[in-house]
């Protein structure tokens, strides 16, 4: 094994590891408000979509992660509408916001089934800048949720929203900030997976990863930094599966491609075993509606 | 102007409205997004919703498509119920396949009347096996059943896709990714001659009256709603919560199991990589527009069908993509959960010259 394998290998983990990463970080911040988000999934997909759809026709990959993302906030400010506005079920509303992401990119994308896209995305040391600001989210996520004011609050409202409202700040609207850059994030994971990852769309590309996000919050215990390290193992699997394809080992493909799904079933039952870790960590208001009124 | 205010008590009547307005709401998004796509509304709306029900086959394939949807709806009703999210009833509706295809495969010149029965209930203690898995990782590890059920819905689609890829390829099929066509003895019989809807929609039928008298009138559904709907309850009660979710996800995993078999073994006639075009997904809605009840669910899965052969006749006569279907399932989940509000709440009319004329006729 030489060392131009070994740095390829890890170029190529930090590259599949960057939608989880990204996805995960933004429900990680609407978890740590209250909010339960069901729907990155659909997210996900409607983002790569958007962004497929206009690099094809701009030629611009910036363009392509700026539609991503806003495909990924319009979804999640119809989450917030329904969820926040009038109160829905929260379990309910983000599964309905994955099968609407699903319907949605299904049909805007059959234009594009099978085109491929080269998005020239700038690099720094074999990595793309995306792929950076992911990996600098991570550290800053956590700066900002443990030691900054806004972040204080953030907390406090997804722990205790009756107490946030009695001294005075307004829980919904803090919540609605998280919702929206919960989808601006789980709509740039989607873009970096159509116009990075596979250059390319197809319909339910994202096979899970949103789902195997939401798994990767609970493996970090709600914590910013440990995402990072989750979504690597993810990553580094995805890769494994591909090079031992390429040894030509006898393993059928398709027992390789179900390795991330159930090494997340694995993953949920080590961190769920002892039931007060998951007490400990999550957000004691998580997924209770919250009104002012009431 | 209007003010919202909330109801004493729910409104019976807007539980049972609700749906309604849902489907409302979604045909006027649907003929504004045909009218957007430069589509005749008259037209598209005739192709998507009628067209498909002038023709004797074309109601064949309406209660074709109805019955697994009906079925996997009927299992997550129960587990709803119960506050048990069971999301991967697609994924036990392939397992339910397998299982049965597996028993017609394995018998390829049986001709006795036990085949069919045997494979029906391969179907169902497949998708029930698949289910079991998320039922023993919560009560065992208190892991999120939500996200295990639906990993395994995945992983059963990659082990339907080896099976009919590897070893249960058929040996005479030019290499296609398909298993031997099932013997004649392994066909469900049809409903009618001119339709290829099977004898499992009237099985689904009776298992519909089955699982409302379970829920409205057994011990054991009385037991599952209260720890749905008041878990403090039901714990003060002594309910206790590890069978409730082994019941709700057993259930399930059977009712969507017996789906899948009753595709192999009804219009498919073999296993396939793929053996459902989303039915398991679509029930969660159906389940929903059914308000968690069993009849509801009957109504439901008719509308639901009725989205998925619209969405194949729009492509056919209007070239519209097929994938409206999954648009137009969407929306109606988005307008249901947005009318629901009106159950718990109300709009008050409140007009600043209401008041003195208030004033002046309580003197």
């Amino acid at each position: 094994m030489n060392e131009a394998f070994v740095v390829a290998l890890v170029l190529s983990t930090a590259a599949a590891a960057t939608p989880l990463i990204l996805a995960a970080l933004g429900e990680l911040v609407v978890e740590r408000a209250g909010v339960l988000n069901l729907g990155v999934e659909g997210m996900m997909l409607a983002g790569a979509v958007s962004a497929f759809a206009v690099t094809t026709h701009t030629g611009s990959a910036t363009a392509g992660f700026a539609a991503g993302m806003g495909a990924g906030l319009a979804l999640s400010a119809l989450f917030a509408l329904l969820s926040l506005g009038l109160m829905t079920n929260q379990v309910a509303t983000g599964l309905a916001l994955t099968l609407f992401g699903v319907g949605l990119s299904a049909f805007a994308g059959q234009p594009f089934v099978g085109q491929v896209v080269s998005a020239g995305v700038p690099r720094v040391l074999g990595l793309d800048l995306v792929a950076w600001l992911a990996i600098a989210l991570c550290p800053l996520l956590w700066l900002f949720l443990q030691k900054s004011r806004a972040g204080l609050l953030l907390r406090a409202v997804g722990e205790r929203p009756e107490v946030a409202d009695a001294i005075g700040f307004a829980v919904r609207r803090i919540r609605l900030a998280a919702v929206l850059f919960g989808g601006a994030l789980a709509g740039l994971a989607g873009a970096y997976l159509s116009l990075v990852n596979t250059p390319m769309w197809a319909e339910g590309m994202t096979a899970g990863r949103g789902w195997i996000a939401l798994a990767l919050v609970v493996f970090a215990t709600w914590r910013p930094l440990r995402v990072l390290a989750g979504a690597w193992l993810f990553g580094g699997m995805t890769v494994l599966q591909l090079h031992t394809q390429a040894l030509g080992l006898a393993i059928p493909s398709e027992f390789l491609s179900m390795l991330p799904y159930l090494a997340t079933v694995v993953v949920l039952v080590l961190i769920c075993r002892d039931p007060r870790t998951i007490l400990l960590n999550q957000p004691l208001s998580l997924g209770k509606p919250y009104h002012p009124d009431r | 102007m209007f003010k919202l205010e909330a109801r004493p008590a729910p409104s019976a009547l807007m539980r049972v409205a609700s749906p309604l307005f849902a489907a409302l709401a979604m045909a006027l998004t649907g003929a504004l997004l045909f009218w957007a796509l430069g589509q005749p509304v008259g037209k598209a709306f005739y192709a998507f919703f009628v067209q498909p029900l002038t023709t004797a086959y074309g109601v064949g394939e309406w209660l074709l498509k109805a019955t697994p949807l009906l079925l996997c709806a009927l299992g997550l009703v129960i587990a709803y119920r119960a506050n048990v999210w069971n999301i991967g009833a697609e994924g036990q509706l392939v397992m339910g396949a397998i299982a049965g295809g597996g028993v017609a495969l394995a018998f390829p010149d049986a001709s006795g009347p036990w085949l069919l029965p045997a494979m029906l209930a391969a179907g169902v203690l497949g998708g029930m096996a698949w289910a079991a898995v998320p039922a023993f990782l919560r009560t065992r590890f208190h892991t999120n059943e939500i996200l295990v059920s639906l990993m395994l819905v995945y992983v059963a689609g990659l082990l339907l896709r080896y099976l009919v890829g590897g070893p249960w390829r058929d040996p005479d099929g030019f290499n296609f990714p398909q298993s031997r066509m099932f013997g004649e003895a392994a066909v469900l019989p049809l409903l009618h001659p001119e339709m290829r809807v099977t004898v499992v929609a009237l099985l689904a039928l009776l298992l519909t009256g089955g699982v409302w008298l379970f829920l409205a009138r057994t011990w054991l559904g009385f037991r599952l709603t209260v720890a749905g709907q008041a878990p403090a309850a039901a714990l003060y009660a002594g309910f206790g919560q590890k069978r409730n979710v082994w019941i709700a996800l057993l259930a399930s995993g059977g009712f969507a199991g017996l789906a899948g078999v009753a595709e192999v073994a009804g219009p498919l006639g073999q296993l396939q990589p793929s053996v459902s075009p989303g039915y398991g997904f679509a029930a969660i809605i159906v389940a929903f527009v059914g308000r968690l009840s069993a009849p509801g669910a009957l109504l439901g899965a008719l509308l639901m069908s009725l989205l998925f052969i619209g969405g194949e006749t729009a492509q056919m006569e209007l070239g519209l993509p097929a994938a409206i279907t999954g648009l137009f399932q969407g929306l109606l989940l988005f307008y249901l959960l947005a009318a629901d509000l009106f159950v718990n709440y109300r709009l008050r009319r409140v007009s600043p010259a209401a008041t003195p004329a208030l004033k002046e006729a309580t003197r």
